[in-house]
């Protein structure tokens, strides 16, 4: 496909003098505007956080440079290891959740049975509905039910975590079936109807046919939602706050429930300002952990994919 | 013979599509119910959201519409004005949203030159950059160039969600043939007209596919707005509820729950009305990467 699009437009006319240099000249208007925006939401601030994580800083105007013991001191910090294991954890549990179920429903849903529309609608509603309100819908649930133990989510980390694991189910479930009804459509009719005549089961249909001709969907779902579980910040703030808390014998405190996200907001804005040159440095090392996985994850998947 | 024909039939077999239809139906039930139980909950009075959470309001839990408009003036800001501002932003952000990135993945694939590729390249990069990466120094420089009011803050949403945007339409741009803008030049259209008569009604499935993204995006960001936006002055519908919930003391869940309720019905609307479109957006917007 890529490959296509390329030559279709890398060919002799993109260079013809009648349209390329009438629309150059006009690139103040064409694409200065979106430019300067970028540079202002995003080239300028990710430049300054850039080096701002090798300083020590209240303010952005007040820094000294210090080097990488922002990065140092990051490593050091209890609560910032505790908070990578538990997203790490619960980004693989969530990825493997949601992408079998949502599979399982799409390829349910793609068998023609009776109300294949209403379904649809119902299971990718919840994610028009944003991060905070499902946090909130699901701690108002969750805790009607613990209530009647006289217990509440905020109380357990088990109870935190596998409660956050059905918010992310229910709200992804639907989105990455969409992408999973789309790849199992593609797939070509008379190749399932070849493996039939050839005499093979259903399962050997689903394994050896279907699966690997909806490889790049897989691809992309599991992408999407590894970066999602990493990501994750509003449902994290909304459902558990990162509570319950554990006091370490010297005096620093470890939030249970806390992901990468919520830790390094509540170490830019929760405690004593002087620790945001450590909550940049975290938050570098965040971005180049989310940006490599996207990397590696497109690489590794890419590589099943049928040749088309 | 025989039985290489038998096995092309099953796509008729009624049974076994009926108990998925049946179990896909609880299932549903089950997947709704969520969103059942805060439509109950907004009738009751605060004390019962608690204690019954999943009884339906009897005669002395049921608060009639007294959570609605309790809720109106909850936290000593008024909730009209959140929505208000919250259509504000989406409307406003996704307008400029489009109206820019189409325009400038037009000319990066047109002129295609250094910069051109280097723009889109810190565009595909943006979209991996998670936003506690910015979000301090994104702030700072939001307060600096005042661009923390409703008002400007779509700006700041053009620059940090331009990333897919630009990703998206630059795709779509790129596989229109190059003949239906040659014609229009020799006919004697400038830039501006070719753009705007000949190439951007030709995006318009890509522009209703970005605006759903967008739409979503921002109308339930938390964070960006929480940071940037003045919050003595203006709130967002998710800040308004972050804040009733997250101000410890004693919360008014009763009025909450319909506060989330009232949040929720324009987007099921929205929803409803637009379905085609949001799947269809979705399904592309995943496309990505």
């Amino acid at each position: 496909m890529k490959k296509k699009k390329k030559k279709a437009y890398s060919g002799a006319a993109v260079n013809s003098k009648l349209l390329r240099r009438p629309i150059r000249r006009q690139g103040w208007f064409f694409l200065l505007p979106m430019v300067a925006a970028f540079c202002i939401g995003f080239v300028w601030p990710f430049l300054h956080g850039m080096f701002l994580s090798f300083c020590k800083f209240k303010t952005t105007s007040n820094w000294q440079w210090v080097g990488f013991s922002n990065y140092v001191k990051a490593f050091a910090d209890e609560s910032f290891r505790y908070s990578f294991g538990f997203t790490a954890l619960f980004a693989v549990v969530s990825v493997i959740l949601i992408n079998v179920l949502a599979f399982v429903v799409a390829y349910a849903l793609t068998q023609g049975i009776k109300g294949t529309n209403i379904f649809r609608t119902v299971f990718f509603m919840p994610n028009l509905i944003g991060g905070i309100v499902l946090g909130y819908i699901w701690s108002m649930i969750f805790d009607g039910i613990l209530g009647a133990y006289g217990t509440s989510i905020l109380l357990n980390k088990t109870w935190g975590f596998w409660g956050l694991i059905i918010l992310m189910c229910w709200q992804q479930v639907g989105y990455m079936m969409i992408i999973y009804v789309a790849g199992l459509q593609a797939v070509p009719e008379d190749m399932i109807e070849a493996a039939k005549i050839d005499g093979a089961n259903a399962f050997q249909t689903l394994f050896k046919i279907t699966i690997p001709n909806v490889m790049p969907s897989i691809t992309i779902c599991t992408f999407l939602s590894l970066t999602n579980g990493f990501k994750l910040f509003d449902q994290n703030l909304a459902l558990t706050g990162g509570l319950p808390y554990i006091i370490n014998p010297d005096g620093s405190t470890v939030h249970t429930t806390e992901m990468l996200a919520l830790n390094i907001y509540n170490t830019f804005y929760g405690q004593a300002s002087t620790s945001r040159g450590v909550a940049q440095a975290k938050a570098v090392m965040f971005f180049i952990l989310v940006a490599c996985i996207g990397l590696v994850q497109l690489k590794s998947t890419r590589n099943k994919e049928v040749q088309q | 013979m025989t039985t290489k024909q038998k096995k092309v039939k099953p796509l008729k077999a009624k049974p076994k599509k009926l108990w998925l239809t049946i179990l896909f139906t609880i299932v549903s039930i089950f997947y709704v119910m969520p969103v059942f139980m805060v439509v109950l909950n907004s009738f009751k009075k605060n004390t019962f959201v608690k204690t019954d959470t999943f009884a339906l309001p009897n005669a002395e839990s049921y608060a009639g519409v007294d959570n609605f408009v309790k809720g109106m003036t909850f936290g000593g800001y008024p909730f009209w004005q959140s929505v208000l501002y919250s259509l504000v932003i989406t409307l406003l952000s996704t307008f400029l949203i489009i109206f820019f990135t189409s325009m400038a993945a037009w000319f990066i694939s047109r002129v295609n030159s250094v910069l051109c590729k280097v723009v889109y390249y810190g565009c595909v990069f943006s979209m991996v950059i998670p936003f506690q990466m910015v979000m301090f120094t994104l702030s700072k420089t939001a307060d600096t160039l005042k661009l923390n009011t409703p008002w400007t803050i779509p700006i700041i949403y053009l620059g940090f969600g331009a990333g897919l945007a630009v990703f998206m339409f630059t795709g779509f741009v790129k596989s229109i043939p190059l003949e239906i803008e040659e014609a229009a030049a020799i006919d004697g259209c400038g830039p501006f007209r070719t753009y705007f008569k000949v190439v951007l009604p030709m995006l318009k499935p890509t522009i209703i596919s970005v605006a759903i993204l967008e739409i979503m995006w921002v109308w339930n960001d938390y964070l960006l707005p929480y940071l940037v936006l003045d919050r003595t002055k203006y709130m967002t519908i998710p800040i308004h509820i972050q804040y009733l919930k997250g101000s410890y003391g004693t919360v008014d869940l009763g009025a909450t729950m319909a506060l989330i309720l009232l949040s929720i019905i324009p987007v099921i609307v929205f929803y409803l009305t637009c379905q085609k479109h949001i799947i269809k957006g979705v399904a592309a917007g995943a496309v990505k990467g």
